[in-house]
């Protein structure tokens, strides 16, 4: 297996094959939910800490799950009960848990770079689980797994995001995987909201939802964050809705077969319009399903790479 | 003391001198000859003197700040730098907006710096950009140039006015180009980088549309005008078209300007963090550009101490700046002359007699007889790294701990004394 790594910082850095391995890896565990006995021995006597510093529910679970189920020691820190209210550096934070022998520390962050800062400071791994509008590297993994899934290749695949490219690490995270994969990546979005150099990753830029989602294979939504609207860059929710929102008219410009993904919460009625969400091409459950499996996957991988580390 | 330095190759562009000889100082002057035998001869055999430098741009941080740098210890810094003159701008806590606070920097330096210390004035009382400060009664303090620097004068009438005002006085308003509205959250430069790094961007253009302005007031009012450390191909360029229409402009860039790209930002270390940003190659070689056709007249720091505990941050969270004394002329002998950008007496000319006259130093900035016996003698064949526990300065936030370095200096003179050698240290 290629995977040798210490940290899961982002997607940017891997190799194809790493990524492969790592998709690869999710499948058994996927297979083992349908089991009366969803529990993998792999992670016993390790320690593995959740350290949110932004509101999650989906993600910081879904890391919580996938611990349990590979019989690690869990412990969930939210920050507003932590230390960090009292002034402590992120850094001693993350050191004072080392100190507590924490074999795996994954971290949320409104800040870009902090899974970084941790990584070159800590002995133990480190995993991103979304850092400001770095990377949301086990999002854009689980995506993936779920394209895998159901169309069995990506290569050549037309895969459409659409949204606030600007401000989303899933956006980021999906197009350094997608794009590793050959898959066609489009983003679509209004100019305020689509950084101006993107086009330099390798996807193309559309402006207009009618125009982009034409042929596409998946179109994953992103969340729209209510705060952009104060910023000035877009003039009100009314007319994003009026721009931007996937119907079911829009829809049907898509292959017949495209798949409706969504990294969620979602925000029926604005991004996405409550009759696609609930579908039959949507397949945004299935991607919470898929995001147990695949952090199982990272969380094996990372604690076989630092035994073998170790020796 | 009277001392002599034998058989040194002198280098003075406020001469145009470039000569093997001997240098007298007696008084704390440079003298044609001694009046008597020297105290002390100096070998200058396969070393060169040049004129003390000179950096218009730094932060001492006394008073207010002492945990990140005092006078004491940024002028330790700057004297192992080569550096004979510092100009300190007035974000201090207190702000240089008063007299009392030029005093207390001129007492402090005068008791424990180790190098001259010129203070900066503020623009605006308090550096709030609301009204002037008493510009007048800090020169007679003894302030040699203005400056808000950090927090730049957003409204145009009051930039135009202290344009005009400064003219009695024949001070330079030196400007730090940013619209703040622009760069608002921006954490390094707005490009590829900063995307992918998914960080907020700081674009070009906050720096250019001041630089602009300022040089439009500039016109307007006849005052001088001096624009603060230059990273852009954009402000390079404007200030090109400026010098060319005859207009009293000037400006400075630093040596991370010319050496670094926003490459560097990509392990998020907070020691690449400065405002203005790393920007892009294509900024590098224009600021290269600028220095060679003498549209870039000085070469300065902004060297900018700040605790490890800060810079040891979210980079989000930590403060913009970089300390710089201990590189500035390694960098720019590496750099710069090695590199063919411009010669020895150019690069020189930009941290000695330019600055020297854009801020009117008399007697400084110059090896001619009379001049004050300010001078930095540079060894161009010493090869170090630099290490962090070598550094003077009370902080250690500089991006080229680690980088290996041909040429610096090896003996620092301030008025006439020796402050530094390389072989003993600070010299008290």
């Amino acid at each position: 297996m290629s995977f040798n790594r210490k940290d899961l910082l982002g997607l940017e850095h891997l190799d194809r094959k790493e990524i492969q391995t790592i998709i690869d890896s999710a499948k058994p565990f996927k297979d083992m939910f349908t089991r009366s006995i969803k529990k993998a021995p792999a992670l016993v006597g390790k320690t593995v800490v959740n350290l949110f510093y932004e509101p999650s529910t989906r993600t910081r679970t879904s890391f919580e799950v996938a611990s349990k189920r590979l019989s690690a020691d869990v412990v969930s820190i939210a920050t507003a009960t932590s230390s960090v209210v009292k002034g402590e550096s992120l850094v001693d934070t993350a050191k004072t848990l080392e100190a507590m022998k924490a074999d795996i520390i994954i971290i949320r962050h409104t800040l870009a770079g902090t899974p970084e800062l941790l990584a070159k400071n800590l002995n133990a791994s480190i995993i991103n689980a979304g850092d400001g509008f770095h990377e949301h590297p086990t999002q854009g993994l689980l995506d993936l797994f779920t394209m895998f899934e159901k169309k069995k290749k990506i290569e050549g695949l037309k895969v459409l995001l659409v949204g606030d490219i600007l401000h989303s690490r899933v956006a980021k995270s999906n197009i350094w995987a997608l794009t590793k994969f050959g898959a066609k990546v489009r983003v679509v979005g209004p100019p305020t909201l689509i950084p101006g150099k993107i086009s330099e990753l390798g996807v193309e830029v559309f402006y207009n939802l009618d125009e982009a989602i034409k042929d596409v294979d998946v179109v994953n939504i992103l969340r729209i964050q209510m705060e952009r609207q104060q910023e000035n860059l877009f003039p009100s929710i009314h007319e994003y809705v009026e721009l931007y929102q996937v119907t079911k008219e829009r829809l049907a410009k898509a292959k017949p077969d495209v798949l409706v993904m969504h990294p969620g919460p979602m925000n029926r009625g604005i991004e996405i319009d409550s009759e696609v969400a609930d579908s039959p091409s949507a397949v945004i459950n299935e991607q919470v399903t898929n995001g147990i499996a695949v952090r199982m996957a990272v969380l094996h991988l990372l604690a076989l790479a630092r035994n073998k580390g170790k020796k | 003391m009277l001392i002599q330095i034998k058989d040194i190759k002198i280098i003075d562009p406020s001469a145009n001198i470039n000569k093997t000889g001997d240098i007298f100082i007696e008084d704390g002057k440079i003298v044609e000859k001694l009046s008597k035998p020297a105290d002390k001869v100096i070998d200058g055999k396969g070393k060169i003197a040049v004129p003390g430098l000179i950096d218009v741009h730094s932060h001492l941080r006394e008073p207010g700040q002492e945990e990140k740098e005092t006078i004491k210890t940024g002028t330790m810094s700057a004297a192992k730098g080569g550096i004979t003159t510092v100009f300190c701008m007035p974000n201090t806590k207190p702000v240089t907006d008063n007299a009392p606070s030029v005093e207390y920097i001129l007492m402090k330096a005068q008791k424990e710096g180790k190098v001259n210390v010129f203070p900066i004035g503020c623009i605006t009382k308090g550096s709030q950009g609301k009204e002037l400060a008493e510009i007048g009664i800090l020169k007679k303090a003894g302030i040699v140039a203005v400056s808000d620097d950090g927090v730049p004068v957003a409204n145009s009438q009051i930039m135009r006015r202290a344009l005009e005002y400064t003219k009695m006085f024949n001070l330079a308003v030196i400007s730090h180009c940013e619209d703040k509205e622009l760069s608002r959250n921006g954490v390094m430069n707005a490009g590829k980088n900063s995307m992918i790094f998914g960080l907020r961007g700081i674009p070009n253009q906050s720096e250019e549309i001041m630089v602009s302005r300022d040089i439009m007031l500039c016109e307007l009012t006849g005052g001088k005008l001096h624009i603060a450390h230059v990273s852009t191909a954009g402000s390079v360029e404007l200030v090109r078209q400026a010098k060319k229409k005859g207009l009293n402009v000037t400006c400075e860039t630093c040596p991370h300007y010319f050496t670094l790209t926003d490459d560097y930002v990509q392990n998020y270390d907070t020691n690449f963090k400065m405002n203005p940003p790393l920007r892009t190659l294509k900024d590098v070689d224009a600021i290269k550009e600028g220095l060679k056709d003498g549209t870039i007249d000085c070469i300065a720091t902004d060297h900018a101490p700040h605790t490890q505990e800060e810079k040891c941050r979210e980079f989000d969270s930590a403060p913009f700046g970089i300390i710089g004394f201990e590189t500035l002329l390694s960098l720019t002998l590496n750099e710069l002359v090695d590199k063919k950008v411009l010669s020895l007496e150019d690069a020189i000319a930009k941290m000695t007699v330019n600055p020297a006259r854009i801020f009117s130093l008399a007697n400084r900035g110059s090896l001619k007889v009379g001049s004050v016996a300010d001078i930095t003698i540079i060894d161009l064949n010493h090869k170090y790294e630099l290490k962090k526990e070598d550094i003077l300065s009370k902080s250690k936030n500089s991006p080229f701990i680690g980088r290996k370095f041909k040429g610096c200096a090896v003996m620092t003179i301030v008025g006439g004394k020796i402050v530094w050698t390389l072989k003993d240290g600070i010299i008290n």
